[in-house]
């Protein structure tokens, strides 16, 4: 796929589409997101590259970002949507505020209303190009939800987006179970994480940890995963078939 | 042979252009080579463009898209400067330039380099690429000549750099940008902003270090032909 295709010079025969907006196509994006429920709220993994094209352009990308008291945002896609969505919500969550009636939106309301916004925009044929977790505790209940570009939205213990759909809700899907510790559900983040660094094109080793429980969220500063190399087979991989990979 | 140059083609700044933050303030260096097609339509051009008195941006991709975006944030700022009563922050500059990138994101075809030096932030530098997504960073690059640099910036950006360390820094990474990349060449430009203002600096292209494969400029060959040659040696 060639992001970088240029835009064809010749305004006069653009028409209509130089007038409409309409997203054609992403230009810097992130790659996965993985999240999981666990006993005391939600984790959330996300690398911090921001790709442009082929190019691993940007290392230092925040993809993970706390919403009003109770919710936490992770983001694959497109970069400038993403910030675009965080400018929204920040209005959200001011007049949220402002009613200063002791009531905040919780991680249900604010997925639904991204959940709205994402539908809407792909009615029009301007998708905002994201796909985005929404994970949070309020009053005890854990929500973990994620909505795409193209609106399907749904909640579920587990969720991933991107190459992670394929890679790591596999994983999750064997090894979550009901009330996982923060390490045990930080060690299966890291085990779907490291898969996804050995098989995603776009993935950096370079990620990010969110945890959001009742009391509050935290991401972890930046860290980066061992990987493995020492297979035997890794070694001397044509031995038997010189030419082979 | 190209008899039918395409004079017509949009003028496109092919480009290599860089920001990079030392300790005091930044150092913002482009080359000056501006394409329409396969012909140079000016080899001196200034791609580090004034937003202020305390910022500036580097220029690259559509000439035309990259002036206009420049110019209406000039004169928003300049209203902004007025209101505030005080110059404006790297960061609103930044913004600004985001606002028409990202909003514009469909007619836009222009990556920008924000950087400048303001009272409560010190020396910023922000890339603004295509799509309209805005990255603070301790450095960045950016157009066609930038792609031969991300190695030579892995391997050599230190942190904590002095003024004159990150000019030749940039100053060589222009140079060798121009060296590789046909959309790119002419002067390397820098503009050095920190609290004490506005340094710019000029290094025409006889005056770069030579890379590999590159000769010596001569006038003519007439003189290599009459220089003595070398004395025999004594065995």
């Amino acid at each position: 796929m060639n992001f970088m295709a240029s835009k064809q010079p010749e305004n006069s025969l653009l028409g209509p589409e130089a007038d409409s907006q309409r997203t054609l196509y992403p230009y810097v994006t992130g790659t996965s997101v993985v999240a999981l429920k666990y006993k005391d709220g939600i984790l959330m993994a996300a690398d911090m590259g921001g790709s442009y094209g082929s190019t691993l352009r940007y290392k230092s990308v925040e993809r993970m970002k706390p919403i009003g008291k109770h919710s936490l945002l992770g983001a694959s896609g497109e970069i400038s949507d993403f910030q675009e969505i965080l400018h929204y919500l920040d209005e959200l969550i001011l007049y949220d505020n402002m009613w200063d009636d002791g009531n905040s939106l919780g991680p249900k309301e604010v997925h639904n209303y991204l959940t709205r916004v994402m539908y809407n925009r792909r009615n029009k044929f301007n998708p905002l190009w994201n796909s985005l977790v929404l994970g949070g505790v309020k009053n005890g209940q854990k929500y973990l939800g994620t909505v795409s570009m193209i609106g399907v939205n749904f909640e579920d213990n587990h969720v991933a987006t991107g190459f992670g759909n394929h890679l790591a809700r596999p994983i999750l899907r064997q090894e979550w179970h009901e009330n996982l510790s923060f390490e045990d559900g930080v060690r299966l983040l890291e085990k779907c994480m490291r898969v996804l660094l050995y098989r995603d094109r776009s993935a950096i080793n370079k990620l990010q940890i969110a945890k959001i429980t009742e009391e509050g969220m935290t991401i972890s500063q930046p860290y980066s995963l061992k990987t493995y190399w020492e297979f035997s087979a890794f070694a001397n991989p044509a031995q038997g078939a010189v030419g082979s990979w | 042979m190209d008899l039918n140059m395409n004079v017509n083609a949009p003028h496109s700044m092919g480009t290599t252009i860089i920001g990079v933050t030392y300790n005091g303030g930044v150092v913002l260096g482009a080359d000056s080579r501006t394409s329409t097609g396969m012909y140079v339509a000016n080899r001196a051009s200034e791609k580090i463009t004034q937003l202020t008195d305390n910022v500036y941006v580097c220029r690259s991709g559509s000439a035309a898209d990259s002036q206009l975006v420049s110019d209406y944030v000039r004169y928003f700022l300049h209203q902004h400067t007025i209101q505030l009563g005080q110059p404006a922050t790297v960061k609103v500059a930044a913004n600004l330039i985001r606002l028409l990138s990202y909003n514009n994101k469909n007619m836009l075809q222009t990556g920008l380099i924000v950087g400048g030096w303001d009272k409560y932030e010190g020396g910023k530098i922000y890339g603004i690429p295509l799509g309209g997504t805005l990255v603070e960073q301790p450095f960045t690059i950016g157009g066609s000549g930038s792609s031969y640099l991300y190695g030579f910036f892995d391997q050599a950006w230190k942190e904590g750099m002095t003024k004159d360390e990150a000019e030749q820094l940039v100053v060589k990474a222009v140079s060798l940008a121009i060296a590789r990349d046909g959309a790119s060449g002419g002067v390397v430009r820098t503009v050095i902003i920190n609290s004490e203002g506005v340094t710019r600096n000029f290094y025409p292209g006889d005056k770069l270090q030579l890379w590999h494969d590159e000769l010596e400029p001569q006038n003519s060959l007439l003189d290599i032909l009459n220089a003595p040659s070398p004395e025999p040696m004594n065995i």
